[in-house]
């Protein structure tokens, strides 16, 4: 069984991003860029998977603009097999037009498993691996905490509001990845080296056949409504009647 | 044409997150119409119908929506969905997994977790662990959209909506219940609690939240909560974790205990009413957002403000 796994350059968790003062955008020049982490996640599974034998190949692919082949390098060092690259002009295709180029690969490469990360960290829009389920009419199980593969089959528990849920899923299927599913490995530095040997395959977006305009306008990105420290108290007595004088408690 | 809103219910009762999903369906104008889906559901639909402003409850009660799974969840959805102009739901675990495939389904591209509606095809929504707010207008005809329900207030009761029953559509085959762990707790909801006591990686043990936090919480008749890394550590339940991964609240009152600050966890209580930090760094990025701040150890801090709150109670 071949596993197919997308991974998503996005802005690098510990980068606190700036808003273009005039509302245009975020900045987005000379930012430090990662793979999702939610997305080293979805690798870290399929390796496991491809080292106990369940899996024969994974094959890590990205859609976006010059330098999402750093991205996929990435998940070429840490164990992927092989990368796809669907090229674009501009970052930030959105979740239904990533989800449709997608079901051309997964036509493509008839992968048995497809295993996104449950939301990007950029736009958090959390939509993309429910969308691919919903285009190939295969099963999906979101939030993933536990993976057990079986005969035809899979067995996913995830993390729902309230606790835990097991669903049973019949083969090909599509899971989007949460915090606890694995502790993702580090590329170590022979597998980096290894890695810029596989190969990657570069498709041009346009050639696909797929509409790539955008279908929500974003018409400006504005800062939150910021919050002023307030003061430090000095006991726990004033605590109390501070939060009293607040009507809280 | 009307607005679908899809309830947030385990079928015995209605979550309260799906009154604060109702003002935002209002808010587009048109009139309100409520999907309950489930089995043995009908109580919760009773409870939707006495939501203000509902023009009319449907009741989808069938076996096959026991547990609200994706799939025929959303092939009922895209049943219904020609009737709509606007389809709204919580985002909720479950609405999250259900709405995009709908979404797909009618060609609609979805906006996720919005936090204000500007017009009918206009909505606010956050991205980057809410550092940015984005305007989004959208160009399909057919809204959806899932809602941020801390953003928004509750809808109160007063309606008496008409239920009516709605045949289950063709359900796709592929994905069985197997099974589920839920945890019966007497305190409040996170999502819907008004006071919340949240604790970090400085807890250190499970054994430490229920001896040290959780009756904080029982003081303060409060929900708990925790970072991200106290549920790795395994000190608290997974749908115990608060932040841009986890669940987004914005209680009267947040009490941090032990917990740094990180942007991760800030996107998820920082539009609290009045946010209280405990931590013995003073310098934590936690006091950034914090109206009171007490530095110092939280295992002598948090019982004796455990005592304090009790005595104030008496
Ligand atoms: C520079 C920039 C400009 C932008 N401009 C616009 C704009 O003009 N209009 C607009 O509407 N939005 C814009 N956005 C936001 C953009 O739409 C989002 O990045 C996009 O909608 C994807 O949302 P998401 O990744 O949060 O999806 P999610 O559904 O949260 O992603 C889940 C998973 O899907 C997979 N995935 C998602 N995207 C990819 C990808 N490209 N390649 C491979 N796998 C992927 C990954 O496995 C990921 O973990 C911009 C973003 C950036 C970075
Ligand atoms: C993709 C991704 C998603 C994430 N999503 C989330 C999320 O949804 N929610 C979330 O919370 N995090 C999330 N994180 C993690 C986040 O970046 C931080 O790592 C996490 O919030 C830290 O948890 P903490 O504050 O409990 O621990 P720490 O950062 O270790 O902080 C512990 C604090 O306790 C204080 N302390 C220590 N001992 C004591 C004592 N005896 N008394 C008082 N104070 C003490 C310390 O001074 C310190 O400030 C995410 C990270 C990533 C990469």
């Amino acid at each position: 069984m071949k596993i197919l796994v997308p991974v998503k350059r996005v802005v690098d968790y510990n980068v606190k991003i700036r808003v273009r003062p005039d509302g245009s955008g975020v900045e987005l020049a000379n930012v430090k860029m990662s793979m999702n982490p939610f997305d080293e996640i979805a690798i870290e599974e399929a390796l496991r998977l491809k080292e106990a034998g369940k899996a024969t190949e994974v094959i890590a692919v990205s859609i976006g603009p010059v330098k999402t082949d750093e991205t996929i390098r990435t998940a070429l060092a840490m164990g992927a097999d092989r990368g796809i690259w669907v090229k674009t002009e501009e970052a930030g295709i959105e979740p239904l037009t990533v989800a449709k180029i997608l079901r051309k690969i997964v036509e493509a490469e008839g992968p048995g498993l497809v295993i996104l990360g449950k939301q990007a960290i950029d736009d958090d829009a959390n939509q993309t691996g429910q969308m691919l389920s919903a285009l190939l009419g295969w099963p999906q199980a979101t939030f993933a905490s536990k993976v057990v593969v079986g005969e035809g089959k899979i067995d996913v528990t995830r993390e729902i509001d309230g606790g835990l849920q097991t669903l049973e899923l019949a083969l090909p299927a599509v899971l989007t990845t949460d915090l606890r599913l694995n502790e993702p490995r580090y590329a170590s530095l022979p597998n980096i080296m290894k890695a810029k040997k596989k190969p990657i395959e570069e498709k041009p977006a346009a050639d696909l056949g797929i509409d790539l305009a955008p279908r929500l306008d974003v018409l400006s990105t504005l800062e939150p409504t910021g919050r002023t420290a307030g003061k430090k108290v000095g006991s726990v007595a004033e605590l109390v009647g501070d939060l009293k004088q607040a009507g809280v408690i | 044409m009307a607005t679908l809103l899809f309830a947030e219910h385990d079928d015995a009762s209605l979550n309260p997150v799906t009154a604060r999903a109702l003002t935002a369906a209002r808010a587009l104008g048109a009139p309100v119409h409520v999907l309950v889906v489930g089995e043995n559901a009908r109580p919760a639909a009773e409870a939707a119908a006495r939501l203000e402003g509902v023009a009319e409850v449907l009741l989808a009660d069938a076996p096959v929506y026991a547990h609200r799974l994706a799939e025929p969840v959303a092939s009922l959805g895209v049943a219904l969905a020609g009737e709509y102009d606007a389809l709204i739901a919580p985002s909720t675990a479950v609405w999250k997994s259900v709405l995009p495939r709908i979404a797909a389904l009618i060609d609609v591209m979805q906006v996720s977790d919005a936090i204000a509606v500007i017009a009918p095809d206009i909505f606010e929504r956050p991205i980057y662990a809410g550092n940015a707010i984005q305007r989004v207008r959208v160009r399909d005809a057919r809204k959806v959209v899932t809602i941020r329900t801390a953003a928004f207030a509750a809808t109160g009761e007063g309606g008496a909506a008409p239920i009516r029953a709605i045949t289950p559509a063709d359900a796709p085959a592929g994905t069985l219940f197997v099974g589920e762990q839920i945890a019966a707790s007497e305190r409040p909801d996170l999502t819907a609690a008004r006071i919340i006591v949240s604790g970090g990686r400085a807890v250190g043990s499970a054994e430490n939240f229920a001896k040290v936090i959780e009756p904080l919480a029982d003081a303060l008749g409060a929900a708990v909560g925790a970072s991200r890394a106290a549920v790795d550590a395994g000190y608290a339940p997974n749908d115990w974790q608060v932040g841009q991964t986890g669940k987004v609240v914005a209680p009267d009152l947040y009490v941090a205990v032990g917990i740094s600050g990180a942007i991760q966890h800030l996107a998820g209580m920082k539009d609290s009413k009045v946010i209280v930090a405990i931590n013995k760094d003073e310098d934590a990025p936690i006091f950034s957002v914090a109206d009171f701040g007490l530095v110092g150890d939280l295992f002598q801090l948090v019982p004796e403000l455990t005592a304090e709150i009790a005595k104030a109670k008496a």
